[in-house]
């Protein structure tokens, strides 16, 4: 009950009493358990970590977590935290939502909240399905997708929550997956050393509605030859023997084997337009390697510290006076 | 400049002083004519004079409609007494009319033998096209029973306005204050308070600083026609509105936003939480918006979400981070922030959500008044989920509501709903100014590192759970739309425990009546019928109601500003009277309530016209139900 812990944090300080009720194998337990691992190392004492969530599986992620949460309505996370972050900016405030929840129902809060760069670390789930509701299609599962709602295969197009987020104007956009914990735990931790929003995207696997769904790139077997990591200053190579890697041609970026050192891509989280961060989000299995790592990281201004310095800046100027308030204007006295 | 239609002998006596008691006056003109301000200018020159006064702006959802037609007339109507005054007036003893349209849209409510005030410029071929008028009201004889005052205003101001160097369509602008200043004349109103508004508006310290010539236009128009009503044959006498009789005290003018804004300043300052104002533009609410954001001082954070949804969202996690989080919408906006409101009522979080009511359903009258958001407010939300309900009844009682509204919040770690409308919150009314020290303090029940905490504990008497804020150290818990277990607050799908939990949420809400003032009777307690009115009605309804005992009638009347709870003493007063007479700007919203409360009948006087009742209409429908029921 002190304000610092006699003794460093560990992760079992974040194991909540709560048993555990999602599905035997779901991905969102390496998630929670990675998440209960970096806390501890954060710096922080544990009553100023507060995890938001909208519905969903995931949503239930703070009931797990032994910090503060706040288990919320559907897709309104990031809008929620922004309150939350905004009256008390001392707390570390984490949102955790869906595919579903954050960009279908909720795509126009969490478009908003990487707009204005609130300082809110967003982790979203990518299982490409509805799994709560019982396996409807999502706003990223592929076309022709056969689900409940989709019988006869599901006919709109997906988008890329990390296209979306870059185009909101987010200034830490990064992608991991569930099967990859050492990946995870490093990006998780960018994320959380970043000041402002920072949008993850996990690729996360649901057993039951869309089992392997991620398999084809982020499968262990053959991941070296499907997935490209994205390390700032290095080059773009991927493959068993780091033989291949992307290159740009004209406009376009292209796969290539054996490259010349000068004419591979290199990585640079810090390019400012984040066209090339853009470029990379389009990058999609089969054609292309999936990027994974941080595509983008670049400092933006806070809307919390432009906030901030309004008001201490009227704070400066006149001090709170209900009296001087109810008698500005034109006064009259009836004797 | 006399016409035919300009031979109504005006008065006995050369430019003599007549004393009256009250005036009605509006100005209407095209959206672009200024008459906002000119309403406002003369509401303050009399507000300082020491006149009661109620107003009510009138313009429309359009920023700028077609200029001449009635679609686009602006008007602003002030009601101004020596008397203590609670509306704006019912029928008009003077209408101002800028334009053919604006006459056509407005002379309906000019009482006989009334006052016509027009510039005839308004009223050319084309003006009278664009009104579509089948003929020119001036020519025609439409206009026979009122006396009318012709005169070409616009070219008297760019006569008036022409050493300025102000020429064309910028010295016309100015004919607003010409008019103003004859009616100035009429009404012996003091010229200087609206000097000194031109020069502070377009003065050297402004963006104006390099058009001198702006404001040196607006003050000889508004000089010019002060001298012309004096020099000129228009008018034989002016009227003097003597001082009324008010508490002693300061004051000044308020309007029913501006009201909320205070009282939610001072709602934080006395309970030391800062103000979080969630909000999404709408009108008539966005005064609200606009007014918070000049007061960072008072560390208030305003944001402007992106949708009402997120205001509502971002307000509930202030208030779950330890500030006092409000939101402010007009009802399209209320239908959006249902579900979050739900998840108020549910995590039992406090919060304040003001409805400026405005006619619906949909999109509606967005700039017309009306009662219809009151069920509502009491029932939409899915599953049982009662919050509080309060509504405010006039400009200045916006801002007890909205200090009452969040000490509520704050004590009972509910979200208030509290109805405001848009007749009450544009207009405005003198405002006895409280001391600050003499406001109660608003204590919060914060939960104490330390101490034994279970999330969902309730304090025996108010059963409200205790505000356990993040960044506590040893209070972490987490809480959630799921139904909660009873005290700990985790997670509960057990049967009884919903039911425990639903009761709970209940009798909370419920045991409220214990700390709201019992409801009173005014006029006739033993009276033939009571009549109940709730929010902006009052002063209609209170002026009606004593304007009826006068002519015989034995009514009481009682006014509710708390719907949910009733006051305790509502049953106990309803069982005193045969019958029961409610009055709203709705098909009956409150009638079914108190008629499915209280399980009696009640005769209901609805309307919704976008407007306030009239004090004669309601005096008239309360003689013709107690003759008809004899």
């Amino acid at each position: 009950m002190t304000t610092t812990p006699a003794e460093p944090l560990t992760r079992k300080d974040f194991a909540s009493p709560t048993a555990i009720r999602w599905c035997p194998g779901c991905g969102d337990y390496s998630i929670l358990t990675t998440m209960q691992g970096l806390l501890p190392t954060l710096g922080l004492p544990k009553e100023n970590f507060v995890f938001v969530s909208g519905i969903g599986c995931s949503s239930r992620f703070p009931y797990y977590m032994n910090t503060y949460g706040f288990h919320t309505i559907h897709g309104r996370a990031p809008a929620i935290s922004t309150g939350v972050k905004l009256t008390n900016p001392d707390l570390q405030v984490w949102v955790i939502t869906g595919d579903g929840d954050a960009l279908s129902i909720g795509g126009n809060h969490f478009i908003h909240a990487l707009r204005r760069n609130m300082d809110l670390k967003i982790i979203l789930f990518n299982n490409r399905i509805y799994g709560l509701t019982k396996g409807q299609y999502s706003p990223t599962s592929g076309v022709g997708t056969v689900s409940p709602s989709t019988p006869y295969g599901s006919v709109d197009q997906p988008l890329s929550p990390i296209s979306m987020a870059i185009g909101a104007e987010a200034g830490f956009v990064a992608r991991t997956s569930d099967n990859d914990v050492k990946h995870m735990g490093e990006v998780f931790a960018a994320a959380a050393a970043y000041k402002g929003a920072a949008l993850v995207e996990v690729l996360q696997n649901c057993v039951i509605f869309a089992d392997k769904i991620h398999d084809p790139y982020v499968g262990r077997a053959n991941r070296s030859e499907t997935l490209v990591y994205l390390k700032h200053g290095e080059p773009l190579r991927y493959g068993k023997e780091m033989e291949k890697g992307l290159v740009m041609d004209k406009m376009s970026i292209r796969t290539k084997e054996n490259p010349d050192e000068s004419e591979l891509l290199v990585h640079d989280e810090k390019e400012s337009s984040g066209a090339l961060a853009f470029y990379l989000s389009r990058l999609s299995h089969p054609d292309y390697p999936v990027p994974v790592g941080v595509f983008r990281n670049v400092e933006r201004p806070s809307y919390y510290q432009a906030m901030k310095s309004q008001i201490d800046a009227a704070k400066e100027k006149s001090a709170p006076n209900l009296e001087k308030l109810f008698n500005s204007g034109s006064t009259w006295t009836v004797e | 400049m006399s016409t035919d239609v300009h031979k109504i002998p005006l008065s006995p006596s050369e430019k003599s002083h007549i004393d009256i008691d009250s005036v009605t006056i509006r100005f209407a003109g095209d959206s672009g004519d200024g008459m906002q301000i000119t309403g406002t200018q003369f509401t303050d020159a009399s507000a300082l004079f020491g006149n009661d006064l109620a107003t009510m702006p009138d313009y429309p959802a359009e920023i700028r409609a077609p200029a001449g037609t009635v679609a686009g007339v602006s008007a602003y109507q002030i009601h101004f007494s020596s008397q203590d005054i609670k509306t704006p007036g019912d029928d008009l003893n003077v209408l101002v009319a800028m334009n053919a349209a604006a006459l056509k849209a407005n002379i309906g409510d000019l009482e006989e033998g009334g006052i016509l005030l027009i510039d005839e410029a308004g009223f050319t071929e084309k003006d009278i096209e664009k009104a579509e008028l089948k003929s020119n009201p001036l020519e025609d004889g439409s206009l026979a029973g009122y006396r009318v005052i012709k005169a070409d205003i616009t070219s008297l101001t760019i006569n008036a306005v022409k050493e300025t160097g102000l020429k064309g369509k910028s010295a016309e602008l100015c004919k607003n204050f010409f008019t103003l200043g004859m009616m100035y004349w009429l009404y012996d109103r003091p010229l200087n308070h609206t000097l000194k508004w031109l020069d502070e508006k377009f003065g050297p310290k402004t963006k104006y600083k390099n058009k001198p010539e702006i404001a040196e236009s607006n003050k000889k128009a508004l000089t010019a026609g002060y001298n012309f009503a004096d020099t000129v044959e228009l008018f034989t006498s002016h009227y003097r509105v003597k001082k009324a009789a008010l508490p002693k005290g300061k004051y000044r003018k308020i309007a029913g936003n501006e009201a909320t804004v205070f009282g939610l300043l001072a709602a934080s300052r006395k309970s030391g939480r800062n103000i979080f104002y969630g909000s999404y533009p709408i009108t008539p609410a966005s005064d609200i918006l606009h007014g918070l954001s000049k007061y960072k001082n008072f560390g208030v954070i305003t944001f402007q979400a992106e949708d009402e949804i997120a205001a509502i969202a971002s307000a509930i996690g202030s208030s779950y981070a330890g500030g006092l989080g409000v939101t402010a919408t007009s009802g399209p906006g209320i239908c959006l922030k249902l579900e979050a409101m739900g998840l108020g009522v549910m995590t039992e979080l406090p919060l304040v959500i003001i409805d400026v009511q405005r006619g619906g359903p949909s999109t509606g009258l967005p700039t017309k008044t009306e009662q219809s958001d009151l069920l509502m407010a009491m029932f939409g939300r899915s599953g049982d989920s009662p919050v509080p309900v309060l509504a405010a009844r006039s400009p200045g009682d916006c801002f007890a509501m909205a200090m009452e509204a969040s000490r509520i919040a704050l004590k009972y770690m509910t979200p208030v709903i509290l109805l405001t409308d848009g007749y009450i919150a544009n207009g405005s009314e003198p405002w006895l100014i409280p001391d600050p020290a003499s406001l109660p303090d608003i204590p919060v029940n914060l939960a104490v590192a330390g101490e034994a905490f279970q999330a969902y504990a309730r304090d025996p008497v108010s059963l409200a759970r205790k505000w356990a804020i993040p960044g506590t150290p040893g209070l972490e818990h987490r809480i959630g739309g799921l139904e909660k277990a009873s005290k700990s607050g985790g997670i509960s799908y057990d049967p009884e425990n919903h039911q425990v939990m639903t009761n709970e949420r209940h009798a909370k809400i419920a045991g409220i009546a214990n700390d709201i003032p019992p409801a009173e009777v005014m006029g006739d307690a033993d009276g033939d019928a009571l009549v109940i009115s709730w929010g902006g009605t009052y002063g209609a309804v209170s002026t009606a109601v004593e304007e009826s005992i006068k002519a015989g009638l034995k009514l009481g009347h009682l006014h509710l500003n708390y719907i949910n709870p009733f006051p305790r003493n509502l049953g106990e007063i309803l069982n005193g009277f045969d019958r029961v007479i409610i009055p709203e700007l709705n098909m009956g919203q409150l009638k079914l309530l108190i008629s499915g409360t209280f399980g009696i009948p009640v005769q209901g006087i609805n309307q919704v016209r976008g407007k306030p009742f009239k004090v004669s209409f309601l005096a008239s429908e309360f003689h013709r139900i107690l003759e008809t029921q004899k």
